[in-house]
């Protein structure tokens, strides 16, 4: 490698390139990724293709079974499955990435802070955070719903909040292993400021745990936004969302078992997705992982 | 410059006084003296070697001289000047100019930056020049170390130690520093590219007439491209001289038992020197033996060693040690040795 000399030089390497090279050999990354295009493609084009107003009633179609009229049958008030299911989702995404957002927001900052700075700051830092997870998080964040006000984006607000301490510990833990490397000590002779050095060296290689964690944050923000719509504290009625749907086909599990499926399989395969394409991600972003 | 200014720089780019350096112990009951009190100036020019065993405060000391650590007392001073001193925005320009390279070449290495956003980073921090312009001082400096242009894109774990060390070395050259501390530098690589990594810093210390300090535990290595030696244990010097006469006519009995310690490449019955084995290991920086700290190993020692603390005297010219017995002619006779004769 050494003895060759050239003195063209590639100006950039093509990070991007090589990345969608690497992903499109992944079966498990890819499928993901594209179910999760497509729900998302499905959210922003609901109005046109979904078949009915998902908030319309009709009597005569209550608890009714799958048909050519109604695909996926629909709910006790005669509302249509497939049209909740899709607007459902539209709520759905947007609360787990809302939830997820807030939580990266807070907790990678404060994590990085925490752990770099040491200290006093550490110490404060990290006891709150012990006393934000003795707490059942889902709870919690009905408390914290309560003090913001009822509501989805209330709602999923909280649930950000209160999974904002899980990635913060994660990062502090990682960052204080960060922080003693000695590409931190190198930069801090070349004269680099601490701002500089948190965003080249630390976060960089503070984040790789967190972009798996997000993908699991953002499976259980699905499940949490469900729970908070089934208790009343989300979606407020008649908007659909996935948990809402599935707390009303639960109440109806008697007479339409089949109504809880569309539900419960796009939060199970959803929540899935999220998963899969986080460990496809972790290994795409790892440059030593990287085959040569 | 001022005139104390001329004078400190007399005195020599880094000015080591009464240097203690202490940390709390794991168990921060006790304290660890990773360095205990340490005395000297390093020339501008040269070539200033640190010998120790793992333990001696070698790594400390390295730390220190960049001010990566804080001394717990003395002073080091950069040219003259007290890095501790200074505000935060005009230390950062200062240290530019003393620069470390580390051990393990590998960790000193983004392993998410590509090779030449690493090598440039000290130039984007200085705000040298534009993107394009730093990568091509970046590719030079590559090249000038020995390395293809194709090596900038790659990831620090497609290369092999040595290249990985060829790339610190020119990461800290595009900063133009005046002081290089080399810690152990050559330790982490295949004997078979030492020589060569080696005579690259001797190549570079003309061209960019750069001082150099050489921080190892391999006497072999320091003895061939130093002016001067410095030998530490347990936080102190024990000895301090121009590199051939440390070498050739050690003061201090613990150099000569390093010295005996570095393979001959002959038989053993043609060896002159006999080999003298230091037993035990070197005992606690927490609690060091009274005294001089080199008594419990050392084989010439008297009962006036655990009492009195060697003085730091000059016993040659440019020539110092920490050994009550040390004359002119050598380190006192092992205490076996004028025990057979007698």
């Amino acid at each position: 490698m050494t003895d060759v000399t050239t003195t063209t030089v590639a100006y950039r390497p093509r990070r991007m390139r090589r990345f969608v090279r690497w992903f499109v050999s992944d079966i498990r990354g890819a499928i993901s990724l594209t179910f999760l295009l497509l729900l998302a493609v499905i959210s922003i084009l609901a109005p046109w293709i979904s078949p009915y107003d998902p908030v319309a009633q009709d009597v005569n179609a209550a608890l009714a079974p799958m048909s050519a009229e109604h695909w996926l049958g629909a709910d006790d008030l005669g509302r249509d499955t497939l049209s909740r299911l899709i607007y459902g989702g539209v709520a759905s995404l947007y609360a787990s990435f809302l939830a997820v957002a807030i939580a990266v927001l807070i907790g990678v900052p404060v994590g990085i802070l925490a752990g770099y700075l040491g200290g006093w700051v550490d110490t404060m830092i990290s006891r709150v955070i012990d006393s934000f997870l003795s707490f059942p998080a889902i709870v919690l964040a009905i408390a914290v719903t309560g003090a913001l006000g009822i509501g989805l984006t209330n709602g999923m607000i909280s649930v950000g909040i209160v999974f904002a301490p899980q990635l913060a510990r994660l990062v502090r833990a990682r960052t204080l292993v960060v922080r003693h490397e000695l590409y931190v000590d190198a930069a801090r002779c070349f004269g680099g400021s601490t701002g500089r050095i948190l965003w080249r060296h630390v976060l960089p290689n503070a984040i790789q745990p967190v972009i798996v964690q997000v993908t699991l944050l953002l499976a259980a923000a699905l499940l949490a936004e469900a729970s908070l719509s089934f208790l009343g504290l989300g979606i407020q009625p008649p908007d659909p969302s996935w948990g809402a749907m599935l707390a009303r086909a639960y109440q109806n599990m008697e007479i339409a078992p089949e109504q809880m499926y569309p539900p419960g399989l796009a939060i199970l395969f959803t929540a899935l997705a999220y998963n899969t394409l986080g460990e496809s991600l972790r290994a795409a972003l790892d440059p030593t992982m990287k085959r040569n | 410059m001022t005139a104390a200014r001329h004078d400190a720089a007399d005195a020599g780019i880094l000015a080591v006084r009464d240097l203690r350096i202490l940390f709390p112990s794991r168990d921060g009951r006790d304290t660890v003296k990773a360095i205990d009190g340490m005395d000297f100036e390093v020339k501008v020019g040269e070539t200033f070697g640190v010998i120790g065993e793992s333990g001696s405060g070698k790594t400390t000391l390295g730390r220190a001289l960049v001010s990566l650590l804080r001394p717990t007392y003395g002073q080091i001073l950069h040219d003259g000047t007290d890095p501790a001193t200074l505000g935060s925005r005009a230390f950062r320009q200062h240290r530019r100019d003393y620069q470390i390279i580390f051990q393990d070449p590998n960790a000193a290495l983004n392993p998410r930056m590509t090779i030449i956003d690493s090598v440039v980073e000290p130039l984007e921090i200085l705000r040298e020049g534009d993107a394009a312009s730093r990568r091509r001082r970046g590719i030079e400096m590559l090249e000038r170390v020995g390395l293809a242009a194709e090596a900038a894109d790659r990831y620090p774990h497609q290369l092999s130690g040595g290249q990985k060390q060829r790339v610190n070395i020119a990461r800290v050259l595009t900063l133009r520093p005046k002081v290089i501390v080399c810690d152990e530098v050559v330790a982490a690589l295949d004997v078979s590219i030492r020589g060569d990594v080696l005579n690259l810093f001797a190549d570079l210390q003309r061209e960019f007439g750069l001082t150099y300090v050489f921080i190892t535990h391999d006497i072999s290595v320091v003895s061939h491209i130093s002016d001067r030696i410095a030998v530490t244990y347990l936080g102190k010097l024990m000895e301090l001289g121009p590199a051939e006469d440390v070498v050739e006519r050690p003061l201090h009995p613990y150099t000569r038992a390093l010295l005996s310690s570095e393979p001959i490449p002959l038989p053993s019955h043609l060896r002159v020197d006999r080999r003298i084995i230091l037993e035990g290991e070197i005992p606690s920086p927490v609690s060091p033996p009274s005294g001089c700290r080199f008594r419990t190993r050392c084989p010439s020692v008297q009962p006036r060693c655990a009492e009195d603390v060697p003085a730091w005297r000059e016993v040659r010219p440019g020539h110092l040690v920490a050994c009550h017995f040390a004359t002119a002619e050598g380190p006192p006779a092992d205490n076996q040795q004028a025990r057979s004769a007698s």
